[in-house]
């Protein structure tokens, strides 16, 4: 049986962001005080998974002519011509709005409405307003990749408090140093499509001088969760030692062998190491976090 | 009136089911499995004092 239709309508909910997403929110869910029945805390972390998914489609739909001419990006099934993309458009509305009734039907009202607000600030905030418009695009833009731990807290607790909002923080600050990291050595693929990320914008000196800074206030605020006593020394000691071996992966960044206008001589090497880092550091984070929680 | 497409021969139309059905299939799978998680939150629900 030939499934390439299968997989190309999966491909559209952008299944590799999808894990980090569901990931942040699960660990959420977790660290929550309180207790949610299995079903409920499944039912919950689909609903997330789902509107991620469909933030995916509708994000390919309104991008599918700069993901025609980025290499990256190119043989995504709408740019390929193997979905229309007036369906990829109804396949994502239906499932986000699929997703939000589930969440506050099965769920709760306050999860519910965290979801929605999440899809809004993705779509309308990010693809359709900041993305072609302003190099800041990925550090607004990141909070609706910030949600998902506040989302799977609200699961839980009906409402959302300090330590979802840090949580949230972390993400979001987390966001531009992972993000610009590819962006560098993806730079000539931005520049084609018109997208205004810094590396096109500022220069690859500047962006790795935000990479460093934007890190700099990453490694304390991680630490936030340690100092109020909402976690134990797991968790203290994990972020300090992630967040020390984040610092070295951003110091190569920044001392990297480039020309004068900053433009890496190393092909981008230590840009590279960077940004697989930085997916491994949110993810060790976090499960530090939830071990924490659960056995500290 | 605008013109409608040509018909599909036997041998389009039976490619074309071909090529559909794995699709169908998924979308037969999820059904149920919403069906059934559905099933397992009203039960849930129901429990709740």
């Amino acid at each position: 049986m030939d499934f390439t239709e299968v997989r190309d309508w999966f491909a559209l909910l952008k299944p590799r962001v999808m894990t980090l997403v569901v990931f942040t929110g699960m660990i959420g869910l977790l660290v929550a005080p309180g207790h949610i029945h299995p079903v409920i805390a499944f039912t919950a972390v689909l609903c997330i998974a789902v509107a991620a998914g469909a933030c995916g489609a509708i994000n390919m739909w309104y991008d599918r002519d700069i993901d025609a001419v980025m290499r990256r990006t190119r043989n995504r099934p709408i740019p390929a011509g193997r979905i229309e993309a007036g369906g990829a458009l109804g396949f994502g509305i239906t499932l986000a709005i699929g997703a939000v009734i589930v969440m506050e039907v099965a769920v709760n009202l306050a999860a519910a409405a965290v979801l929605a607000l999440s899809i809004c600030f993705y779509v309308f905030v990010y693809t359709m307003w900041l993305k072609r418009r302003t190099p800041q695009n990925i550090v607004i833009g990141g909070a609706a990749g910030a949600f998902p731990p506040v989302i799977g807290w609200a699961a839980v607790t009906g409402s959302v408090d300090l330590i979802p909002l840090i949580l949230f923080a972390i993400v979001f600050i987390w966001t531009p140093p992972h993000f610009w990291s590819l962006a560098l050595w993806a730079n000539d693929d931005y520049r084609r499509a018109g997208v205004p990320m810094l590396p096109v914008v500022a220069g690859a000196k500047e962006t790795r001088k935000q990479i460093v800074l934007y890190s700099l206030l990453l490694v304390p605020l991680t630490l936030v969760p340690w100092y109020l006593g909402f976690s134990g020394p797991i968790y203290g000691i994990s972020a300090l030692a992630l967040g020390l071996g984040f610092l070295a992966c951003v110091v190569r960044v920044a001392l990297d062998k480039q020309d004068a206008t900053g433009v890496s001589l190393t092909n981008d090497a230590p840009a590279r190491a960077a940004f697989k880092y930085s997916i491994l550091y949110l993810f060790v984070l976090f499960a530090a976090l939830a071990v924490d929680r659960l056995i500290g | 009136m605008p013109e409608l497409p040509p018909r599909p021969t036997e041998t389009e139309a039976d490619e074309l089911r071909r090529r559909r059905k794995p699709l169908n299939l998924a979308v037969i799978w999820v059904l149920l499995a919403l069906a059934g998680l559905f099933y397992a939150i009203t039960i849930v629900k129901m429990m709740k004092p």
